[in-house]
C-alpha cells in the first residue's frame, strides 16, 4: 500500500474557529462605534484610527523581526488593539499621540511580556495609562462640537466630559455648607448642571456628548457586544457583574445631596466608557479569568474600584485604571477559584 | 423533572453519521489470515494454548486467560497456526499474536445453536459462559465483562445502564445493531439482569438516533423495569461517568467507579455477545465495525470476524477514495491513528475510519490566549489549559494537583480550542511523566 497516511495524537477533528476569526470578529462589533465616531467628529477620528492601528502593526512587525520571531500581524490581534486604543484617545489628539501610544501599547504592554497569550494586563489600556500620565493635557482637551450640540453645552473648553462637569458639580453642591455666601450662584449653576444630566440619557445613550472616540455611542456599542454574546466571543459575567456592581455602588453612594441610596445609576452606567470597558476591554480573554467564579469576582472588582475612583478619587472616570489593576490580580482568581472536579471533594 | 437529561461541558464536534448509518449490518467475507493478539482487553494477557503447525477450528480457544483480569483468545476461522510471533497492534506497539492461515469455510468447533435456557443458569454459570468466551467491553475500552459484572460484596448495585448512546462522530455500528438485533440484546439485557441481581435498566440512546429510541421503546412497551432515556446529543455523553449522571443524576467520585454509586454500564454491543455467549456458548469472534469516512469510497457496517486486517475491510468497501489520508481505530474524538492498515481488527475495534486530506491536515500550535473555551467544555470540570502549561513546563507535581488523573482524554478541550494546542497531548505525557517517576518510587 504506497498511500501516506497522517499520524496524530487524538482527537482528529478540530473545531472551525481560530484565534485570527476571533480577533476579526471583534473588530467588526466594534465598527458601527467608530462609524458613530466618524459621524460625531469628523474625519479626525478616521484619522485617528487608522494611524493608531498601522502604528500597531509597525510597531508588532517590528518588534518581532528584532526578537527573531515569525511575523504574526495578519492574526489581528494588533488591528484590535490599535482599535481598542484609538478608541480610547479624544478626536483632537495631535497625529505623533497615537503613534507614540500604540507602539508603547504593543512594544512594552504586550511584545516586551512573549506577544499574545503572555500579557499580564490588557495592552490597549496599557497605552491609555502610559499615554494619559505623560501627556494628561492633550488626553483631555476635547475640542471638537459633537453633531447635534453637547450636554454640556460648551463648544471650545478643557475636560467638557459629562463626567467631569458632573464630578465637578457635585463636590460643590455637596461642600455647599462651606462656601461663601457670594459663591451661592456657582452652587445654583451646578444644581442645575446636575438636574440636567439626570433629564438627558438619550443624549448619553446615542453619544451626542463630548468623549474619547469609542466612549460615548453606548447604543452602538451595545449593537456590537450582543453580536458578539451571540457568537460566544465574549460571555455574559463579566459585563453583568461589573456593570451591575457600578450601578449599585453608585445607587447607593452616588448621591449628590448626601444621603444615601440617592444615586443616578443609570448616568453612571451610560457615561465614561463604562459600557466600552465592561464589554471590550474587561472582557479581553488574555488578561481575564477562566474559571466561572473568577470572572464573576473580577467583574465585581472592577465595579468597586471603578466606582471608589469615580467617587472618591482625583480621577473624573476610573475604568481604564480599574481595568488594569483587576488584570494584575487574575492569576490569583484563577488559582483560588478552580472549579470542583466532577466527583471530587 | 424539567432539566434537560445531560452532563456540564461537552461540545457538538459535527455527527456525520450520514456516512453510514442507513446501511444494514453486512457479513465480510472470510480473510485468508487472521491476526489474534493475545492482548485485546485491559488485564494481563492470554498464553498460547496451541503451536505452530496446529489446525484449528472456528470457535477453538487458543489462548487461556492468565489471571481472574484476563480473557482467552479464539480462532476466528478454521485453519492452521501459521506462527505466534509479535505483529503490529492498533494500539500502537507491537504485541505478541496468533496468525491463522484459513483453509476452507467454517468447521465450528463446537454446536452453537444449541439454545441453553436462562433459568438453568446461576449467576456463577453466566459469568464462567461471559469469561469462557473472551468477553470484553464492546464500546472501546475492552474491560473483561465478567470482572465488572462481579462487583465485590460491599458494593450494592441498583442500575444497570446500556449504552447506547455511541457519541462519537461518524460510528455507527451501535446504532445498526440496535436497529437489527433489537430482541437479542433484549435478552441479553435480561442475562446481565440475572447476573448482577437487578431490576432497574436503563437504556440511554442519543436522540439522534430516532429510530433506534422507537424501536426500543416498542420492545419494552409494559416492561416496567426497563426504561429508555433519550439524551440531548452531545460529546461526550457516551462517558461513563456522564451517561450515569445524565441518567440517573448520580456522579462517580474522583478516583473511584461506577460501582461505588451503585451503577454498572454496559456497551449495547456487549450485552448481544452476553447473549450470544451466556444462551449458546459462543465466543466472541467477530463484531460489527463500522468502515466509514470520507476516504472511503463505499462506507458499510461490517460483521468481521476478529482478527480479520483492516486493508480486507476497507478494500471490501470500494477501498480508499482519492484524498483518503488518515485511517483511525475508533473514532475521531478518541481513535489511535495507524501507521498502516495492515493491523487487525480487535475485540475493541468499534470503528474503521478513513478521514480525508482537509480534516486529516496538521495545524500548527499557536499560544494559549485563555479565552477559556476549554474550561467551559470540559466534562470533567477540569482547566485544560494550565495542566498543558503545567507539562509544558515540567511542573508535573502541579498538573496533578490540578486533577491529571481525572482527565478521562475525551478530546473535547482540543477540539474547542482555537489555538488548535493539542491539550490532550499534552495531558497524555504529563500523566505518563508522573508513573515514570512515582511508579519507579514503588
Amino acid at each position: 500500500m504506497e498511500r501516506t497516511l497522517y499520524i496524530s495524537p487524538s482527537p482528529h477533528l478540530k473545531d472551525r474557529d481560530s484565534i485570527p476569526k476571533i480577533m476579526y470578529t471583534v473588530i467588526l462589533a466594534l465598527v458601527p462605534a467608530g462609524i458613530g465616531s466618524v459621524y460625531l467628529f469628523g474625519l479626525r477620528a478616521l484619522y485617528v484610527m487608522l494611524l493608531t492601528i498601522a502604528a500597531a502593526l509597525l510597531s508588532e512587525a517590528l518588534c518581532q523581526k528584532i526578537m527573531k520571531r515569525p511575523i504574526t500581524i495578519n492574526d489581528g490581534s494588533a488591528i484590535l488593539t490599535g482599535l481598542l486604543l484609538a478608541y480610547n484617545l479624544p478626536a483632537e489628539v495631535p497625529f505623533w499621540l497615537p503613534v507614540v501610544g500604540a507602539f508603547f501599547a504593543i512594544a512594552i504592554g504586550k511584545m516586551a511580556f512573549g506577544g499574545l497569550g503572555y500579557n499580564p494586563m490588557n495592552p490597549a489600556l496599557i497605552g491609555r495609562a502610559f499615554l494619559m500620565s505623560s501627556w494628561p493635557l492633550h488626553m483631555t482637551v476635547f475640542k471638537t462640537v459633537p453633531r447635534g450640540g453637547t450636554l454640556s453645552g460648551i463648544t471650545a473648553i478643557t475636560s467638557a466630559t459629562p463626567l467631569n462637569v458632573y464630578k465637578h458639580a457635585r463636590e460643590i453642591v455637596l461642600n455647599a455648607g462651606t462656601i461663601a455666601p457670594e459663591h451661592v450662584t456657582e452652587v445654583t449653576k451646578a444644581t442645575n448642571t446636575l438636574l440636567e444630566y439626570s433629564n438627558n440619557y438619550s443624549e448619553l445613550f446615542w453619544g451626542r456628548i463630548g468623549g474619547c472616540l469609542g466612549e460615548t455611542s453606548v447604543a452602538l456599542l451595545l449593537l456590537g457586544a450582543v453580536f458578539l454574546m451571540y457568537k460566544r466571543i465574549i460571555g455574559w459575567k463579566i459585563p453583568f457583574f461589573y456593570i451591575g456592581t457600578v450601578a449599585l455602588l453608585t445607587w447607593i453612594f452616588g448621591g449628590t445631596n448626601g444621603n444615601l441610596f440617592s444615586g443616578d445609576p443609570l448616568f453612571h452606567v451610560l457615561s465614561g466608557g463604562l459600557i466600552l470597558g465592561a464589554f471590550y476591554m474587561a472582557t479581553d480573554m488574555v488578561s481575564s479569568p477562566v474559571t466561572f467564579k473568577g470572572r464573576i469576582y473580577f467583574g465585581i472588582g472592577c465595579g468597586v474600584l471603578t466606582v471608589i475612583i469615580r467617587l472618591w478619587g482625583g480621577y473624573p472616570e476610573g475604568v481604564s485604571y480599574s481595568i488594569l489593576l483587576m488584570n494584575l490580580v487574575t492569576p490569583l482568581l484563577d488559582k483560588y477559584t478552580k472549579p470542583k472536579t466532577f466527583g471530587g471533594k | 423533572m424539567f432539566l434537560k437529561k445531560s452532563f456540564s461541558g461537552g461540545a457538538h464536534p459535527p455527527g456525520s453519521k450520514h456516512f453510514s448509518e442507513h446501511a444494514a449490518i453486512e457479513n465480510a467475507p472470510l480473510p485468508d489470515e487472521v491476526v489474534i493478539p493475545l492482548q485485546q482487553h485491559i488485564g494481563a494477557p492470554a498464553e498460547p494454548i496451541v503451536a505452530k503447525g496446529d489446525s484449528v477450528k472456528t470457535g477453538q480457544p487458543i489462548a487461556k486467560a492468565t489471571k481472574f483480569v484476563s480473557l482467552p483468545c479464539h480462532a476466528s476461522v478454521t485453519g492452521t497456526v501459521k506462527a505466534i510471533e509479535e505483529r503490529p497492534h492498533p494500539l500502537g506497539v507491537k504485541v505478541p499474536s496468533i496468525v491463522i492461515t484459513r483453509d476452507g469455510e467454517d468447521d465450528w468447533y463446537e454446536d452453537y445453536t444449541k439454545e441453553t435456557p436462562l433459568d438453568t443458569l446461576s449467576a456463577a454459570d453466566i459469568k464462567e459462559r461471559i469469561q469462557a468466551a473472551g468477553i470484553a467491553g464492546l464500546g472501546g475500552a475492552a474491560f473483561p465483562t465478567h470482572v465488572k459484572l462481579s462487583p465485590p460484596e460491599d458494593k450494592h448495585i441498583d442500575v444497570l445502564i446500556i449504552n447506547g448512546v455511541e457519541c462519537e462522530p461518524f460510528l455507527t455500528s451501535d446504532h445498526r445493531i440496535m436497529l437489527e438485533r433489537t430482541g437479542d440484546i433484549l435478552k441479553g439485557i435480561s442475562i446481565l439482569m440475572k447476573t448482577l441481581d437487578i431490576e432497574t435498566v436503563l437504556i440511554g440512546i442519543e436522540k439522534n438516533k430516532p429510530d433506534a429510541i422507537k424501536i426500543f421503546k416498542q420492545h419494552t412497551n409494559g416492561n416496567k423495569n426497563i426504561t429508555i432515556v433519550p439524551l440531548e446529543v452531545k460529546y461526550p455523553q457516551g462517558a461513563e461517568k456522564q451517561l450515569i449522571k445524565a441518567a440517573t443524576g448520580r456522579d462517580v467520585p474522583s478516583g473511584g467507579l461506577p460501582m461505588d454509586i451503585g451503577a454498572v454500564v454496559q456497551n449495547v454491543g456487549t450485552a448481544l455477545a452476553v447473549y450470544e455467549a451466556v444462551s449458546f456458548n459462543k465466543p466472541l469472534i467477530e463484531r460489527v465495525v463500522a468502515v466509514t469516512g470520507a476516504g472511503i469510497t463505499t462506507p458499510k457496517n461490517l460483521l468481521v470476524r476478529i482478527g480479520t486486517s483492516f486493508s480486507s475491510c476497507i478494500e471490501y468497501c470500494g477501498g480508499y477514495s482519492d484524498n483518503a489520508a488518515k485511517l483511525i481505530n475508533g473514532g475521531p474524538m478518541m481513535g489511535i491513528a495507524q501507521k498502516n492498515d495492515s493491523v487487525p481488527v480487535i475485540k475493541g475495534t468499534s470503528g474503521i475510519l478513513v478521514l480525508d486530506k482537509k480534516q486529516a491536515d496538521l495545524l500548527s500550535e499557536k499560544p494559549c490566549i485563555s479565552c477559556a473555551r476549554c474550561v467551559d467544555v470540559c466534562p470533567m470540570k477540569l482547566i485544560p489549559s494550565h495542566m498543558a502549561s503545567f507539562v509544558e513546563h515540567n511542573r508535573i507535581d502541579d498538573a496533578y494537583d490540578m486533577g491529571l488523573f481525572d482527565c478521562m482524554e475525551c478530546g473535547t478541550c482540543s477540539f474547542i480550542c482555537p489555538s488548535k494546542r493539542n491539550l490532550v497531548q499534552y495531558i497524555k505525557q504529563g500523566k505518563a511523566k508522573w508513573n515514570q517517576t512515582h511508579r519507579k518510587a514503588d
